[in-house]
C-alpha cells in the first residue's frame, strides 16, 4: 500500500458517517459565506475607507472580548472548568465604574481631571470585579471542587443568573446611563482614518492590559505558581505551593480583566444594564475556544479575531446574500463560527490536543 | 471571648448581610402587599424567616446543645438580634443619606416598612431588634427540644404559614369548604392561624411519635427484590393517582380558569422536564439551548394552523406530528456537530444555539414567514371531532396525555439496552466507549428525544396561548427546566414532577413573587448542589429480581 | 497455535515524547501473558492503543488477521476485545447489575422502538440479559451485592465486577491492567487462581499489566518487558529472571553486575 491508500483506509476506518455529515455542514456553511462575501465585494457600496474603519470597530470590541476571554481561559487553565458567571463578573465590574463615574461626574471631577477618574473608574471597576469573583468561588465552586463535572457547571449557571437578577434587582432593570466624557468625545486621525476616542482608548488599554497580564504569568511567582498549579495540582502542593490561595488570585486575575472590560465597554457604548454581561460573555468564552481554550495569547487572538469578524460579518457576507437588516444577526455569526471552530479545530488556533490526553 | 461566642457572632453578622440583601433586592417591600396571617405580610415572612433561620442553624450546630442546652437560645437570639440590628442600619444610613442613585429599591416605603411604621425611629429600631432576637431565639429552642416535639412544632408552624401563602388556592378549590371559615379574603384569620397551628402541631406530632415507636427500616434489598417481582400494590398506587388526575381539573379545581391555567402551565413545564431530565438526567449531557425546540414546535403549529395572515390552515392534529419531528429534526441536525465536544462546551453552543433561533425568529429577514416581533396571531384551538378544546380545563385533558406518552416513553427507554448506555454515557464516556457503545448515536439519540418532547410541550404551548412571539423563547425557559430537573432530583422522573410543581406552579400562584423568579432559581440551582445534590425526589436504583426458573426454562424453548 | 493479536512496529507519541517505540508483539490464542516494565515505561499507552483510545503514528495492530489500530473504541470491544483499567473505572451510580448488562451492550441489537412498545422479541432479549448477569455474578460470586450501587461495593468485589462487566461483551481477548493492584497476598492468590479459571472456563486469551512480580512469574506463559516504550525482552518467566538487561532496568545501571542479591531490592524501593 502507497501512503496515500494507506491514509484513505485510516480516514475509513477512524470516521464514520455522522463525521462526514458535520464535515458537508461546516462546508456548506463555508460555501454560503464565501458566495456572500463574493456578492458584497462586487456589489458593495462601501469604500476602502469605511472596510478601514469596520476593522477598527473590530479591533476595539475585539479587545473587550479579549479581556474577558482571558478570565474564562485562565479559570479554565487552572480548574478545567468554565466560570459561567464570568460575563456577569465583567457586568458588575461595569456597574462599580458607573457608580464611581456618577460620583466624580457630581463633583465635577470626571471632566475637570478626567485621566485621573478614568484611573479611580478603572481601579473601582477591577476591585468590585474581583470581589464578586472571589465571592463566587468561595461560596459556589470551591466546596465542590471534587464533585463530578457536572456539578460545578449547574452551580456556575446558578451564580451566573443569581448576580444577573440580584442586578437587576439592586440596580433595576433598565439601561443606565453612563456620564459622557468630553475628553473622549470627537476622533483622533490615525494613518488618515478617522477613530473614535474612545475605541482608540479602548484599543490602548486593553493592549497595555494584556501585556501586563501577560508578564505578571510569565514572570513574577505567583504566575509560575499558576501555571504549576494548571499542570498539576496535587504536585505543586507537594511543592509547598497554596493551591486553594492561587486558585483565588487567579480568579482576582480574571477579575480584574473583565473589571477593565466593563469600564471600557461602558466607554463605548454609554450605558450599562445588567443584562449587558449575557452576550458579551459568550462571544467571548468563543474567543477563548477560538484561540484555544486555556491559552493566554490565544485567547487575546481569539478575541480580536471574533472582534473584527463580527464587525465586518454583516455587510461582507450577509448584505452580498440580500438579507435585510444584516446587523441584526451579528450574533448569529459569532455563533455560528464558534460551532464551525468546534467542528474544524475544536483545539482553537493556539490550543493543543487536549483531547488526547484521557483515559 | 469564647470561640463559641465568636462564632455565633459570626451567624449574627452573615445574618444581618443576607437581610440586607433580600431588602435591598426589593423582595420585601413588593411581598408585602400580600397578607399571610392577619397583619403579618409575605414581606415581612420573607425576612423574618432568615432571623428564624439562622437561629435554627446555629442552634442545630451548637457545640452546646448537649451540656449546656440553656445557652443555645440565647446563641439564637445573638443571631437575630445582630441580625436585626444590622439591617437597622439601612433605614437609619438611608434616612440620612440618598442610596436610591445606586439601589433602586432603597425607597423612603421599604424603611419605613422596616421600622413597623412607628413615627419615632428609635421606637422602630427597638422593635425590630426585639423581633429578631426573639425569632432567632425561639427557632433556637427547637432543636434542643425532644424530637417528637421538635418535629411536630416545625412542621405545624411550617404548615400554617404554607396555607397562609397559599390562601388563593384554598379559597378557589374544593379545600374551601373544609378550610373556608378560617381564611380571610387574603390570607389566613389570625384566630384561624392558631387553631390550624394547634390542629397541624398535634398531628405531626403524632405522626412523629408513631415514627419514633415504629421505625421505619429500610427495606433490604433481598425485600426489594421480593417486591419488585410481584407489582400488585404499585399498579393499585398508579391506578389511585391517575383517578386523581382525571377529576383534577373539573372536580377538584372547580372548573376555575386561572388555577387550570397555572396547572396546565405547570404540566407543560412537565413535558418539557420529562425531555430535558433524558438528556441531563439520564445521558448527562448539558443542553442549555432547549428553548429552541421548544420555540421550533410552537411556531410550527402557529404557522400550519394560524387563521391569521402568515398561516397554512391545518388542524392541530396535522400540525402536531409535523412539529415534533421538525424538532427532533433540529435537535439531532445540532446534535451531530456537537455531541462530539466535551460537556462544557456542549452547554455553551446549545446556548448560542437557543439565541440564535430567537434572534432569527425577532428578525426582518423571516419576517414574511414568522412574523418577526409582532408573532403569531389567531391560533385555533384544538378540535377532537365537534369537541373544542377552549377551555383550560378541558386543554388540560390534551396536556395531561401528553405527559403520560412522554413520561411512558421515557421509562420503557430509561430501563432497556438505550437507558443503560446513556447511563453508562454519564458515568464515564470514555469507559462507555470502551464498553462497545458508539457515542454519537446514544447521544443523538438522547438529544433527539428530548428535543421531541420540547417540540410536543412547544405545540400544545401554542394552541393553549393562541399566540407565539419571539420573546417568549428565551434562555429562561431554558434554565427554568434545568433548574426544575436539579430541585426534583437528576434523572428523577417524579422529581420532574416534584420541581415543576415547586418552581413552576408556586410562583405562578404567587404573582407577586414572579419579578424574582430568576432569582430564585440561580440561588436554587447552588444550594442544591451544595447542600442536596440528588434532589427532593431522588432517582432510586431499579431493582433486578432474580428470575425464576420457569422464566429460564421458557426462554430456552 | 495462531497468535490472536499480533503489533508490529507500533509507536505513539505525545509531543516531543516516544511512549511506545517500535514495539513487536504477539500473544498466541489461549495463552496468558504479560506486559511488565518500570513506571512510565509505555504499558498502559500499549493498551491504550490496541483498545483504540490511543491511535498509534506508525505499525500495525492485527486482532485475528484484521487491522485495528485506528478503529473507535467502541469497534475494537464489538470485535472482542475487552479490558480492566488500573485504577477501577466502573459505572459508580450504577448497580452491580447493571454494570454488567451496560457490557452486553455490543451483543444485542434491538432498537428503542422495540423498548418503547415492548416487542416480543425486545421482551425475550430483556429476560435474556437478565438472566445471564445473574449467572456472571454467580460466576464472579457477587450475586448478594447485585442490586447494590457499583461504588458501594468492597474493593475487591469492584475488581471482580470490573471483570464481569468485560466479560459480558463476550470477548476473545481480555486485558487487564494490574487485576490484582491493592490486594493483600491471600487476595493476590485467589486472583491468580480466579484468571487461570478464567481462561479455562471462557476460552479467554489473556494479557495483562502487572507490576506485582510474584504474579507475573507464576501466571504468565509469555512475558514481554518494556523499558522507555522500548522492548527490551521477552520469553518465558525463567529467562526473563535471568536477563541482565531487565533487571538492569528494573534496579538500575550496574545493578545486573555488581551488586548483591540482598542491597538490590533496597535500592529498588
Amino acid at each position: 500500500m502507497n501512503q496515500w491508500q494507506r491514509r484513505l483506509e485510516y480516514w475509513r476506518r477512524r470516521y464514520d458517517i455522522t463525521d462526514v455529515v458535520v464535515w458537508l455542514f461546516g462546508l456548506a456553511i463555508l460555501a454560503v459565506a464565501v458566495y456572500g462575501t463574493v456578492r458584497s465585494l462586487q456589489t458593495t457600496t462601501y469604500d476602502s475607507k469605511r472596510w478601514a474603519q469596520f476593522v477598527v470597530y473590530g479591533i476595539s470590541q475585539g479587545g473587550v472580548y479579549a479581556l474577558i476571554a482571558l478570565g474564562y481561559t485562565l479559570v479554565y487553565g487552572i480548574l478545567f472548568m468554565i466560570n459561567f458567571a464570568h460575563g456577569e463578573i465583567f457586568m458588575f465590574g461595569a456597574f462599580g465604574a458607573l457608580f464611581t463615574a456618577l460620583a466624580l461626574d457630581k463633583a465635577g471631577y470626571w471632566n475637570g481631571h478626567p485621566v485621573l477618574s478614568l484611573i479611580i473608574v478603572l481601579l473601582v471597576a477591577m476591585t468590585t470585579s474581583s470581589v464578586i469573583a472571589v465571592l463566587v468561588e468561595r461560596v459556589a465552586y470551591r466546596p465542590l471542587r471534587k464533585a463530578p463535572r457536572l456539578v460545578p457547571l449547574i452551580t456556575a449557571i446558578g451564580a451566573s443568573f443569581t448576580l444577573q437578577y440580584t442586578a437587576r434587582s439592586f440596580f433595576g432593570s433598565g439601561l443606565r446611563a453612563f456620564p459622557e466624557m468630553d475628553m473622549l468625545k470627537g476622533s483622533v486621525s490615525v494613518f488618515g482614518l478617522d477613530i473614535g476616542k474612545s475605541h482608540a482608548l479602548t484599543i490602548v488599554v486593553s493592549l497595555l492590559m494584556m501585556a501586563g497580564l501577560y508578564w505578571y504569568v510569565q514572570k513574577t511567582k505567583t504566575g509560575k505558581a499558576m501555571r504549576a498549579v494548571a499542570e498539576n495540582k496535587d504536585v505543586a502542593a507537594l511543592m509547598g505551593i497554596d493551591v486553594d490561595q492561587i486558585i483565588v488570585r487567579t480568579f482576582i486575575l480574571g477579575a480584574s480583566m473583565a473589571g477593565v472590560a466593563g469600564v471600557l465597554y461602558s466607554l463605548i457604548f454609554f450605558q450599562v444594564k445588567f443584562f449587558m454581561g449575557f452576550v458579551p460573555g459568550i462571544k467571548a468564552f468563543t474567543a477563548a475556544v477560538l484561540g484555544g481554550i486555556g491559552n493566554i495569547p490565544g485567547a487575546m487572538l481569539g478575541g480580536y479575531f471574533l472582534g473584527i469578524f463580527e464587525s465586518l460579518g454583516p455587510a461582507l457576507i450577509l448584505e452580498g446574500l440580500g438579507i435585510p437588516a444584516p446587523s441584526q444577526l451579528k450574533d448569529v455569526i459569532a455563533f455560528t463560527m464558534l460551532v464551525m471552530v468546534l467542528i474544524f479545530r475544536p483545539t482553537g488556533i493556539l490550543g493543543e490536543a487536549v483531547s488526547e490526553k484521557r483515559a | 471571648m469564647n470561640p463559641i461566642w465568636r462564632s455565633t457572632l459570626k451567624a449574627g453578622l452573615l445574618t444581618g448581610a443576607i437581610v440586607i440583601y433580600v431588602a435591598l433586592t426589593g423582595m420585601v417591600l413588593s411581598l408585602s402587599q400580600r397578607p399571610v396571617i392577619g397583619k403579618l405580610s409575605l414581606g415581612h415572612v420573607v425576612y423574618m424567616l432568615v432571623f428564624v433561620g439562622m437561629g435554627y442553624i446555629t442552634a442545630v450546630r451548637s457545640p452546646w446543645r448537649q451540656e449546656r442546652p440553656w445557652l443555645v437560645p440565647l446563641q439564637g437570639a445573638v443571631v437575630g438580634g445582630v441580625g436585626a440590628a444590622i439591617l437597622a442600619l439601612l433605614p437609619l444610613i438611608g434616612r440620612k443619606v440618598d442610596l436610591g442613585w445606586m439601589f433602586v429599591t432603597a425607597k423612603p416605603e421599604l424603611y419605613k416598612f422596616l421600622l413597623f411604621n412607628q413615627e419615632q425611629v428609635a421606637r422602630g429600631v427597638l422593635y425590630l431588634i426585639l423581633t429578631g432576637a426573639v425569632l432567632g431565639g425561639v427557632a433556637a429552642v427547637l432543636p434542643i427540644l425532644p424530637e417528637v416535639l421538635h418535629k411536630a412544632l416545625l412542621g405545624g408552624a411550617s404548615t400554617t404559614l404554607l396555607l397562609g401563602v397559599l390562601a388563593e388556592l384554598v379559597q378557589r378549590t374544593v379545600l374551601k369548604k373544609v378550610l373556608g371559615p378560617f381564611f380571610a379574603y387574603k390570607g389566613l384569620k389570625p384566630t384561624g392561624a392558631a387553631i390550624l397551628f394547634v390542629v397541624l402541631t398535634v398531628l405531626f406530632g403524632l405522626q412523629a411519635w408513631w415514627r419514633q415507636k415504629h421505625p421505619k427500616v429500610t427495606k433490604s434489598v433481598a425485600a426489594q427484590e421480593a417486591e419488585a417481582a410481584s407489582p400488585l400494590r404499585t399498579t393499585l398506587q398508579l391506578g389511585a393517582l391517575l383517578l386523581f388526575l382525571l377529576i383534577l381539573p373539573v372536580w377538584i379545581l372547580n372548573k376555575d380558569t386561572y388555577l387550570n391555567s397555572v396547572v396546565n402551565l405547570v404540566g407543560l413545564y412537565i413535558i418539557m422536564g420529562l425531555g430535558l431530565n433524558i438528556v441531563v438526567g439520564f445521558a448527562g449531557l448539558l443542553d442549555l439551548g432547549y428553548v429552541a425546540f421548544f420555540a421550533i414546535g410552537a411556531y410550527t403549529v402557529a404557522l400550519m394552523t394560524s387563521l391569521g395572515p402568515l398561516g397554512h390552515g391545518y388542524s392541530f392534529w396535522q400540525a402536531l406530528p409535523v412539529a415534533i419531528l421538525l424538532a427532533l429534526t433540529a435537535g439531532v441536525v445540532l446534535g451531530i456537530p456537537v455531541l462530539r465536544m466535551r460537556g462544557d462546551y456542549l452547554a455553551i453552543v446549545t446556548l448560542g444555539f437557543g439565541e440564535i433561533i430567537r434572534i432569527l425568529a425577532n428578525s426582518d429577514w423571516l419576517k414574511p414567514f414568522m412574523g418577526g416581533a409582532l408573532g403569531v396571531l389567531d391560533i385555533p384551538k384544538p378540535k377532537i371531532g365537534n369537541w373544542v378544546l377552549k377551555e383550560e380545563y378541558q386543554l388540560y385533558y390534551l396536556i395531561l396525555a401528553g405527559i403520560l406518552v412522554t413520561w411512558f416513553v421515557a421509562s420503557r427507554l430509561y430501563h432497556s439496552r438505550v437507558g443503560r448506555a446513556w447511563q453508562a454515557l454519564r458515568e464515564d464516556e470514555d469507559v462507555a466507549e470502551a464498553m462497545g457503545i458508539h457515542l454519537v448515536t446514544t447521544k443523538l439519540l438522547a438529544f433527539g428525544f428530548g428535543a421531541a418532547f420540547s417540540g410536543l410541550s412547544g405545540a400544545i404551548f401554542a394552541a393553549k396561548v393562541g399566540s407565539v412571539y419571539p420573546h417568549t423563547f428565551n434562555l429562561i425557559i431554558s434554565i427554568n427546566v434545568l433548574s426544575l430537573i436539579i430541585v426534583g432530583g437528576i434523572g428523577s422522573l417524579p422529581g420532574v414532577v416534584v420541581g415543576a410543581l415547586a418552581l413552576v406552579g408556586l410562583p405562578e400562584l404567587l404573582r407577586e413573587f414572579s419579578e424574582y423568579r430568576m432569582l430564585f432559581y440561580g440561588i436554587a440551582l447552588i444550594a442544591m448542589m451544595l447542600v442536596k445534590p440528588e434532589g427532593f425526589w431522588p432517582k432510586r436504583l431499579k431493582v433486578y429480581p432474580r428470575p425464576q426458573e420457569e422464566d429460564a426454562e421458557a426462554s430456552a424453548l | 497455535m495462531a497468535p490472536i493479536l499480533v503489533a508490529r512496529k507500533v509507536t505513539k507519541r505525545f509531543g516531543g515524547l516516544v511512549a511506545v517505540n517500535e514495539l513487536d508483539f504477539e500473544i498466541e490464542e489461549h495463552a496468558i501473558a504479560s506486559v511488565i516494565g518500570p513506571n512510565g515505561a509505555g504499558k498502559t499507552t500499549f493498551f491504550n492503543c490496541i483498545t483504540g483510545f490511543y491511535v498509534p503514528e506508525e505499525g500495525v495492530i492485527e486482532f485475528e488477521g484484521k487491522e485495528i489500530q485506528g478503529l473507535r473504541p467502541d469497534k475494537i470491544t464489538t470485535m472482542g476485545i475487552a479490558r480492566t483499567y488500573q485504577n477501577i473505572r466502573l459505572f459508580g451510580k450504577m448497580s452491580a447489575i447493571e454494570n454488567v448488562m451496560v457490557g452486553m451492550h455490543p451483543r444485542l441489537s434491538l432498537h428503542w422502538w422495540d423498548a418503547v412498545i415492548h416487542t416480543p422479541a425486545f421482551v425475550r432479549q430483556e429476560r435474556k440479559v437478565l438472566r445471564r448477569a445473574w449467572e456472571l455474578l454467580d460466576y464472579i460470586g457477587l450475586t448478594d451485592w447485585a442490586n447494590h450501587q457499583a461504588n458501594s461495593l468492597p474493593y475487591g468485589a469492584q475488581r471482580r465486577l470490573e471483570i464481569a462487566r468485560a466479560l459480558a461483551s463476550e470477548p476473545k481477548l481480555l486485558l487487564l491492567d494490574e487485576p490484582t493492584a491493592g490486594m493483600n497476598p491471600q487476595e493476590t492468590a485467589e486472583m491468580i487462581e480466579f484468571i487461570r479459571k478464567l481462561r479455562d472456563d471462557w476460552n479467554l486469551t489473556i494479557l495483562l499489566i502487572e507490576h506485582d512480580m510474584k504474579v507475573v512469574m507464576t501466571i504468565s506463559e509469555k512475558i514481554t518487558v518494556l523499558d522507555f516504550g522500548t522492548k527490551i525482552a521477552e520469553g518465558k518467566p525463567e529467562e526473563i529472571q535471568r536477563n541482565p538487561r531487565v533487571i538492569e532496568a528494573y534496579l538500575g545501571r550496574g545493578a545486573a553486575s555488581g551488586l548483591s542479591a540482598a542491597e538490590a531490592p533496597a535500592q529498588a524501593a
